[in-house]
């Protein structure tokens, strides 16, 4: 089951080299997104983007807010 | 969104996943730096200010308008223990007798805005409405701040405004 994390886990677990993930559409995220996020919308998440990601990092996903 | 992504991504065998629940608008909320095509855009959460006053219901107004006027404020938000704004007491409100209770009073449920609401979007409307001031809430109704249409203002001018020599003549 997913972690829940607020502002301050975050901040940690980025500086733990944790992999930051915005899901939202390209769009959104070329308009403005947390610094050193990567972006895999939703829509794309799957086998082939899966793939890319490495499995020995943390992962952080996060949106706009609370959706 | 990210709560489905998360899932997705377990489903997908990684097992140390985290949800950033709140987001972009509360790393924004925050005033930390972004990155992007409009990572500069003067947004409400720069110039909100934080300090406002706040009461609960049951309180008496005798009591809050003390609190109030030693805060500096014009203005109070009633909350909930958690910080979810129910009401407003400001003019005649905050100056009821010392004994009415703040339920009686209270302007219900006043307007709210987002910390990321862009200031060329807000400004406009407030200015239109003739609206001084407007509360600041996160997207489940928990208190931020105020923010106000002339700091609104001022910060836009603020940004708009050029260095010497940085214009290309």
């Amino acid at each position: 089951m997913p972690t829940t994390i607020a502002l301050d886990e975050l901040q940690k677990l980025i500086q733990q080299a944790a992999i930051l993930v915005d899901v939202l559409p390209a769009d959104e995220y070329t308009r403005e997104h947390l610094p050193g996020a990567i972006n895999i919308p939703l829509k794309d998440i799957g086998l082939s983007t899966a793939a890319t990601l490495p499995r020995d990092r943390l992962i952080i996903v996060y949106c706009h807010d609370y959706e | 969104m990210s709560a489905r992504a998360a899932w997705r991504l377990e489903t997908l065998g990684f097992t140390e996943v985290f949800r950033y629940k709140p987001g972009k608008a509360d790393w924004l909320a925050n005033g930390l730096p972004t990155t992007g095509t409009e990572a500069n855009v003067p947004r409400v959460s720069q110039v909100i200010r934080r300090d406002v006053p706040t009461c609960h219901l049951g309180e008496r107004v005798g009591t809050v308008r003390e609190r109030v006027q030693a805060a500096g404020w014009d203005m109070c938000l009633v909350v909930t223990n958690d910080n979810v704004v129910l009401g407003r007491l400001r003019g005649k409100a905050l100056r009821a007798s010392q004994v009415a209770i703040v339920d009686e009073v209270m302007e219900e449920g006043p307007t709210t805005i987002r910390p990321d609401t862009l200031l060329d979007d807000i400004i406009p409307r407030m200015q239109q409405k003739r609206v001084a001031s407007i509360v600041v809430t996160t997207p489940d109704g928990r208190l931020i701040g105020v923010l106000f249409r002339h700091d609104a203002e001022a910060r836009l001018v603020t940004s708009t405004v050029q260095p010497k020599g940085t214009d290309g003549a």
